[in-house]
C-alpha cells in the first residue's frame, strides 16, 4: 500500500448530517397520534434499566404516584432486539451500586441468574514487550480488583429487564428513538423510529411511521454514541467549559476453555501497540476468568482496548485482538477451547473534564452518555448503575414534588462515589496524548498521588483532530485461520447479526475520500463495513463502498470522521454473553 | 366469520441452536421470538379482514407453549388479533408435530374457526406442514407453502409453487392454510398496538380444558423415538488446481464433473 | 414385516424423479429387511397399466392404483389409509417435495404414527429402519425409531433413482372412499410454468457469481455457463446489494438456501454469510484468485484462477462434450 504519507485530518471531511435538525423535534404530535407516559428512558442498557428498576421500587411503595403517571408509568425504549442485545464490555464490576439496587439479592443469585461469572480473588498485570515475552509488574492500584465480581453486561441488562417488567415497566424493543422533542426550551419527550423504509430512505410498503412519546421526564441512557444525547448536548449547551470528549474501542471475544483460569490479568503494552509517539497507540488487554454457574463452563472474557486517539490508520483493534491471542500467556489460556462471542464497542474516554453537564430542562443523562467511565481502572459499570439509581431518586423526589427540574440530579453525582472517583482520575490519562513512553511517567505519577498531580486541569483534543497517515501496524496482523484467529465477517456473523436487506443506511461519512482517510475507516471498523475498491488509486482521492448490513453498531466511526445515527429498531447485533 | 392464526414462539434465528446435553432436545432456552413465518400468517389474516369481502368478527392468536410464549401472543396481538388464548401444560411438554398439531386441533376445535392460518414452518423444528396435520384433525382441506390467498366464491383460492410448478388451489371454508413467506409483508405494530396488546384478553387453557388425550401428547405420547445424535458423515477435502494453463485446467474440470455425472 | 409402502407422484404421464428415487430405496430396504416395496399412485387416466408396471424396473413389485385428483395430498391420505388397512405395510417412504410433506404428516395425524422429515439416510438395524436426518444448520444428524407404523419424509434429492431390473409391476386397484373434507378443495390449475422467475431454489445446478466478477456484465459469463451446464444463476448479497444482479437470486443468510447437485461459485469469497445458504449443495465447485479465500476450505474442486479467463473456456468445454 504505497500512501502519500500526507496527514490527514478526518474532521475535515465532515459527515453529512445535520445534528439539531434531524435530531430535535420541535412540538409533539396532538394527542390523539401520541403515547403519553410517566418517564420515558431511552436505552434498555445497565444505566437505564437501573433507572427503571429503581424508579419502579419507590413508585411500589407509592401507589398514588404510580397511579398519577398514567397507563405507562415507565418505558423503555431500547434499538435491539431485546436489552443486552447492543450491549459489550470486560467487565470487572464493583459491586456495591448493584447489591444497593437489589439488596435482597446474594452474589451468588447474580451467579445462578446467569450475568455474574465470579469474585475476583488473584490478579496479574503485564507488560509486553514483545510477542513472546512478558513482565510481571506489581499490581497497579489502579488494577486491584480483589473482591469484585466479572459480569457480562448483555447478561445484566436481561435479568434487569425481566425485573422491570415485573416491576410494571413497558420494556419497547426493537425501538429506536430518533428524535428529542423539545417544546418551549424543555425536554418534552422522544419520538421513535420509522420502519419499513427502504436503502434510499423511502417509504416501502409496510411503512410506518415513528410515534411521539410524551413523558413528564426524559432519561437519556443512549450509552456511547447518542444521537439524542448530541443533539441535547448541542441545545442545550451542556458542554459549555468542558473538555471535549474522546473515545475508545474494544474489540471482546469470549471462549470456553479446557482449564479454569485462576485470575483477572491485564496488560498494558507496548505489545502488541507500538511504541512510536508517531502513531499513538494506547491500549491495553484484559483476560478475565468466567464460571458459568448454570452450564459449569468454564469461559473466558479477552478483549483488546485502543485509544481512537491514533495516528496509523492501519490501526485495527480486531486484527490486534487476533495478534494478542498468538503471544504464549494467551495461547496458554485459550489453547485447546473454542470461540463463542465477539464483539465490539466504543466508549468514552474523557473522564471528569469531559463529561457534559448532566441534567437539562426535562431529562438528565446517566451512564456512558454521560461519559462516566474511568478508564483508568477500566470501571464504568458501577457508575452506570449509581447513576441509574441516582437518576430515579431525583425523578422520584421532582414527581412527588411537583418540580418541573431536575438539577438536584448533577449534585448528587458530584457528591457520590460517581463523581469522586471521577475527579481522582480526572488528569490520569490525558498524558498519554503525548506517547506511551512520555506520557508513562506522568500517568504514574498521577497514579501514585491518587489524583492530587498533576494540578489543575489537562485538556483533551478532538480524536477527529489527530492527522491520520498510512503506516506499518497492519504488517503483524496474523493471517486468520478460521480456528483460533478469525476474520471480521465470520466475527460479525457469530453476534447473530441480522439486518433487513434493504433497510436504509444508518451510516453517515462523505463517500469519496483521501485514501488515508478511507483506510482508516476500512482498519478501524471491527465488523468490515468499509471497504476500498480493488481498483482505487493508491494516492489521492477514493470510493468508499459502505456495507452498513454488517455494522455491529459499536460506533467507533463517529470519532474518526463518519456519524452513527440511529438505524431501524431491531437491527444489529444480538449480543448475549459480552 | 372467525379466522384463528396459529402462532409459535421460536429462538430467535440468530441465535446459535445447540442441543441441550441433559434432555437430548433443542435447548430452548435464551432469545425467542415470534416465528417469522408466523407474522406473515398474521398480516394475511389481517389483509382477510380488511378486503371486506368476507366479514370477519374476529381474529383469534392461538399458541401452545410454555409461560413465556406470551410473548408470541402479545406480538401477534400487536399485529392486529382481538385476543388470544395460551395452551399450556406440562403434559404437552417435548411434544413432535404430531402431537403438537393434535393438541392445537383441539384447542381450535372449541373456537371452531371458519379459516386457519399459520406459518408452513418455524425456525427451530425444521418441520413442514404442522397445518397438515392440524386440518386432518378438524376434518378440513389443508393447503400449504400457499405464497397467494384471495377470497373468492366464498371460499380461498391459494396458489403454491409444487413440484411441476405453481399450482392454484380453490378451497371451501372452514379450511386450514399454511403460509410462505413470499405471500406478504408483514406490517410493522405501531407503538400503540404494541403497548395495547397486553389490555387485549388472554385465555389460558390447559390440556384437559380441551379435551386432549395426555397419553397422545408430550414426549412419551410421540410415536418416534428420538434423542439419539451422531456427527455428519465426514467430508472429504477437496481438490484444488492452480490455473497456470486455462485449456488443461478446463479439460480436468469437465472430466471432474464426468466423473461425478454432472454433465 | 409386512412390506414398504412408498408414494410415487406422477405429472403428465411421467413419474416424479424423487419419488422414483423412493422406490429405489425401498426397495433397497425391503431387500435388506426380507420383504417387499410397494408403490402407490392416484390420478386419472394417464396412470396406465403399462406406465404403473414400470416402477417394477425401480424394484416396487406391487402397485397399488386408485383414481382420484392429482396433485393433493388429502386424497392421498384417503387412499394410503385404505391401503394400509388391507395391507398393514410397516412403513410408507415420501420422496422429496410439498406433496410428500403435505401427504406424510397427514397420514401421520390420521393412523397416530411416527413422521420423520427432511429423511437424508435410512439405516436397517435389528430388522426395523432407522431415518436419519440433519438438524442444527446440518451440523448434527438425529435417528429416529418408530413405535408403530413408520412415516419416512425424504428431503429432495436424497435418494437417488436407481433402476434394478425387477420385472414388471403387479397393478392392484383400489376403491376408495374419499373422506368429506378431501373433496372439498380443487385443483383449479396444475403445474403452470412462470418463466421469468427462475426459482434457484429448485435448480439443479446453480453458477454463483460474487464480486470477484468485477462488474454487473461479468453476469453474462455465468448466464452462458448455467446455460450450456442446464442450471440457474445465483448471486451473493453484495453483488445484489451493488445492483449487479436481482434480489431473487440472491443466496446467503438472508436470501436463499440451496442444494442443488451442483454449485458452481465464481469469484465468491465464501465468508460464512454466504456459505450458510449453499453449503448442503452436493457438489461445490469455486474459482478465485485468491489461494487463500474460504471457500477453500470447503469447496470439493477449487481452482486458483481468473474466472475471466476460465468460464468462458470451460463454457466452450462443456458445450463441445454435450454436443
Amino acid at each position: 500500500m504505497a500512501g502519500s504519507n500526507g496527514r490527514v485530518v478526518p474532521a475535515a471531511y465532515p459527515p453529512p448530517v445535520d445534528s439539531p435538525n434531524e435530531f430535535i423535534k420541535r412540538g409533539l404530535d396532538p394527542e390523539d397520534e401520541r403515547i403519553e407516559v410517566g418517564v420515558a428512558i431511552v436505552g434498555g442498557g445497565t444505566a437505564g434499566l437501573a433507572a427503571a428498576n429503581r424508579l419502579l421500587q419507590l413508585l411500589a411503595d407509592d401507589p398514588e404516584l404510580m397511579e398519577s403517571l398514567g397507563e405507562v408509568p415507565v418505558a423503555v425504549l431500547e434499538k435491539a432486539k431485546t436489552c443486552g442485545g447492543h450491549n459489550l464490555s470486560g467487565a470487572v464490576m464493583r459491586p456495591g451500586p448493584l447489591q444497593e439496587l437489589y439488596p435482597d439479592l446474594t452474589r451468588e443469585d447474580w451467579r445462578k441468574e446467569g450475568f455474574a461469572f465470579g469474585e475476583v480473588t488473584k490478579e496479574a498485570v503485564y507488560m509486553l514487550p514483545n510477542g513472546r515475552t512478558k513482565l510481571r509488574i506489581p499490581t497497579p492500584p489502579p488494577f486491584k480488583n480483589h473482591g469484585n465480581e466479572v459480569i457480562s453486561v448483555s447478561a445484566l441488562a436481561r435479568f434487569q429487564q425481566a425485573k422491570a417488567e415485573e416491576g410494571g415497566a413497558y420494556i419497547l424493543t426493537e425501538t429506536a428513538a430518533t428524535q428529542l422533542v423539545v417544546e418551549d426550551g424543555r425536554v418534552v419527550g422522544v419520538r421513535s423510529g420509522d420502519k419499513g423504509r427502504g436503502k434510499e430512505g423511502e417509504p416501502l410498503a409496510n411503512f410506518e411511521p415513528g410515534t411521539d412519546i410524551k413523558a413528564r421526564f426524559t432519561v437519556l441512557a443512549e450509552g456511547c454514541w447518542g444521537s439524542l444525547t448530541g443533539a441535547a448536548i448541542r441545545e442545550f449547551g451542556l458542554a459549555r467549559n468542558r473538555e471535549p470528549q474522546v473515545w475508545e474501542l474494544g474489540v471482546k471475544e469470549v471462549w470456553k476453555v479446557p482449564r479454569p483460569l485462576d485470575r483477572v490479568i491485564h496488560t498494558i503494552g507496548p505489545w502488541p501497540l507500538r511504541l512510536s509517539a508517531r502513531y499513538g497507540h494506547i491500549g491495553g488487554t484484559w483476560i478475565y476468568p468466567m464460571k458459568d454457574a448454570r452450564t459449569g463452563d468454564d469461559l473466558v472474557s479477552i478483549g483488546l482496548v485502543v485509544d481512537l486517539e491514533y495516528a496509523d490508520a492501519t490501526t485495527s483493534a480486531h486484527d490486534l485482538l487476533q495478534l494478542f491471542k498468538l503471544h504464549p500467556l494467551v495461547r496458554g489460556i485459550l489453547e485447546g477451547g473454542e470461540r463463542v462471542a465477539w464483539g465490539a464497542k466504543a466508549l468514552p474516554g474523557g473522564g471528569y473534564w469531559s463529561m457534559p453537564a448532566l441534567s437539562m430542562p426535562g431529562a438528565v443523562l446517566v451512564g456512558d452518555a454521560g461519559g462516566m467511565v474511568d478508564t483508568v481502572s477500566l470501571k464504568g459499570v458501577h457508575h452506570s448503575i449509581l447513576s441509574g439509581k441516582l437518576a430515579a431518586e431525583a425523578i422520584y423526589r421532582a414527581l412527588k414534588q411537583g418540580d418541573a427540574t431536575l438539577r438536584e440530579y448533577e449534585t448528587m453525582i458530584e457528591q457520590s462515589a460517581v463523581g469522586r472517583e471521577l475527579y481522582k482520575v480526572r488528569n490520569t490519562r490525558q498524558p498519554f496524548q503525548k506517547g506511551f513512553l512520555k506520557g508513562g511517567p506522568i500517568v504514574n505519577l498521577a497514579i501514585a498521588t491518587r489524583g492530587l498531580l498533576p494540578a489543575g486541569r489537562l485538556r483533551w483534543h478532538r480524536n477527529d483532530h489527530k492527522p491520520m497517515f498510512i503506516g506499518k501496524t497492519h504488517e503483524a496482523y496474523p493471517q486468520p485461520d478460521g480456528r483460533y484467529t478469525f476474520d471480521k465477517l465470520s466475527s460479525v456473523f457469530i453476534t447473530g447479526n441480522a439486518t433487513r436487506d434493504d433497510a436504509p443506511n444508518h451510516i453517515r461519512v462523505q463517500r469519496r475520500v483521501p485514501r488515508e482517510l478511507a483506510e482508516t475507516w476500512k482498519w478501524m471498523c471491527p465488523a468490515g463495513v468499509y471497504e476500498i475498491p480493488e481498483d482505487a488509486p493508491d494516492e489521492g482521492y477514493v470510493d468508499v463502498i459502505v456495507n452498513y448490513t454488517n455494522c455491529v453498531q459499536c460506533g467507533a466511526i463517529t470519532a474518526k470522521g463518519g456519524r452513527l445515527t440511529p438505524p431501524e429498531g431491531g437491527d444489529g447485533p444480538l449480543y448475549t454473553l459480552t | 366469520m372467525k379466522i384463528c392464526v396459529l402462532v409459535k414462539e421460536v429462538p430467535d434465528a440468530a441465535v446459535e441452536k445447540r442441543i441441550d446435553p441433559s434432555t437430548g432436545r433443542m435447548d430452548r432456552s435464551g432469545e425467542k421470538n415470534l416465528n417469522p413465518y408466523d407474522t406473515h400468517a398474521m398480516e394475511a389474516a389481517m389483509q382477510i379482514k380488511e378486503g371486506g369481502q368476507i366479514p370477519i368478527d374476529e381474529i383469534v392468536a392461538v399458541t401452545m407453549g410454555p409461560e413465556s410464549a406470551v410473548r408470541a401472543l402479545h406480538k401477534a396481538v400487536s399485529l392486529g388479533a382481538d385476543r388470544s388464548i395460551h395452551l399450556s401444560d406440562e403434559a404437552l411438554a417435548g411434544s413432535d408435530v404430531a402431537a403438537t398439531g393434535y393438541a392445537l386441533a383441539k384447542a381450535l376445535e372449541r373456537e371452531q374457526p371458519d379459516i386457519v392460518l399459520l406459518g408452513q414452518q418455524s425456525d427451530d423444528g425444521e418441520c413442514y406442514t404442522i397445518g397438515a396435520v392440524v386440518a386432518e384433525h378438524l376434518k378440513a382441506p389443508s393447503v400449504t407453502q400457499v405464497i397467494k390467498l384471495d377470497v373468492v366464491d366464498g371460499g380461498l383460492r391459494c396458489e403454491r409453487q409444487a413440484e411441476y410448478g405453481y399450482d392454484t388451489v380453490q378451497v371451501e371454508l372452514p379450511a386450514v392454510i399454511s403460509v410462505g413467506d413470499a405471500i406478504n409483508t408483514p406490517r410493522y405494530p405501531t407503538l400503540k398496538a404494541i403497548m395495547g396488546a397486553r389490555k387485549k384478553p388472554l385465555e389460558k387453557v390447559a390440556a384437559g380444558d380441551v379435551g386432549i388425550d395426555t397419553a397422545r401428547v408430550g414426549a412419551e405420547g410421540s410415536q418416534v423415538q428420538c434423542g439419539e445424535f451422531k456427527a455428519p458423515p465426514a467430508k472429504e477435502p477437496g481438490t484444488i488446481i492452480e490455473d497456470e494453463d486455462t485449456d488443461a485446467t478446463v479439460q480436468q474440470i469437465v472430466a471432474w464433473l464426468e466423473e461425478r455425472k454432472l454433465i | 414385516m409386512s412390506g414398504i409402502l412408498v408414494y410415487v407422484l406422477h405429472f403428465e404421464g411421467a413419474f416424479n424423479k424423487n419419488s422414483l428415487g423412493a422406490v429405489s430405496e425401498a426397495a433397497k430396504l425391503a431387500g435388506e429387511l426380507g420383504t417387499e416395496a410397494h408403490a402407490v399412485v392416484v390420478g386419472g387416466d394417464d396412470l396406465t397399466d403399462e406406465l404403473c408396471a414400470t416402477l417394477g424396473s425401480y424394484g416396487a413389485t406391487k402397485v397399488f392404483r386408485a383414481k382420484g385428483p392429482e396433485g393433493l395430498a388429502q386424497p392421498v391420505v384417503d387412499v394410503i389409509d385404505r391401503v394400509l388397512d388391507d395391507h398393514g405395510h410397516d412403513y410408507v417412504i415420501f420422496g422429496g417435495g410439498l406433496l410428500g410433506f403435505e401427504i406424510g404428516a397427514g397420514l401421520a395425524a390420521r393412523r397416530n404414527a411416527g413422521v420423520t422429515m427432511e429423511v437424508t439416510n435410512i439405516a436397517v438395524e435389528d430388522g426395523r429402519l432407522i431415518a436419519e436426518r440433519p438438524i442444527l444448520g446440518d451440523s448434527q444428524i438425529s435417528r429416529s425409531r418408530y413405535k408403530g407404523l413408520g412415516i419416512i419424509i425424504g428431503r429432495i434429492n436424497a435418494f437417488e433413482a436407481k433402476e434394478s431390473g425387477g420385472g414388471a409391476a403387479a397393478v392392484v386397484d383400489v376403491e376408495v372412499e374419499y373422506s368429506p373434507w378431501s373433496t372439498r378443495a380443487r385443483m383449479v390449475t396444475r403445474g403452470e410454468q412462470r418463466g421469468a422467475d427462475v426459482n434457484i431454489e429448485d435448480a439443479d445446478v446453480l453458477v454463483a457469481g460474487g464480486r470477484g466478477l468485477g462488474r454487473a456484465e461479468a453476469f453474462q459469463l455465468c448466464e452462458d455457463l448455467a446455460n450450456v451446464l442446464g442450471g440457474a444463476v445465483a448471486a451473493t448479497r453484495a453483488v445484489v446489494d451493488a445492483g449487479w444482479y436481482p434480489y431473487s437470486a440472491q443466496i446467503g443468510q438472508t436470501g436463499k438456501s440451496v442444494a442443488p447437485r451442483l454449485y458452481l461459485a465464481a469469484g465468491i469469497s465464501g465468508a460464512i454469510q454466504h456459505k450458510v445458504g449453499m453449503q448442503a449443495s452436493e457438489n461445490i465447485v469455486a474459482i478465485n484468485k485468491d489461494r487463500n479465500a474460504p471457500i477453500f476450505e470447503f469447496s470439493d474442486l477449487g481452482i486458483v484462477g481468473d474466472l475471466h479467463q476460465i468460464l468462458p473456456k470451460l463454457t466452450e468445454a462443456v458445450k463441445a462434450k454435450k454436443g
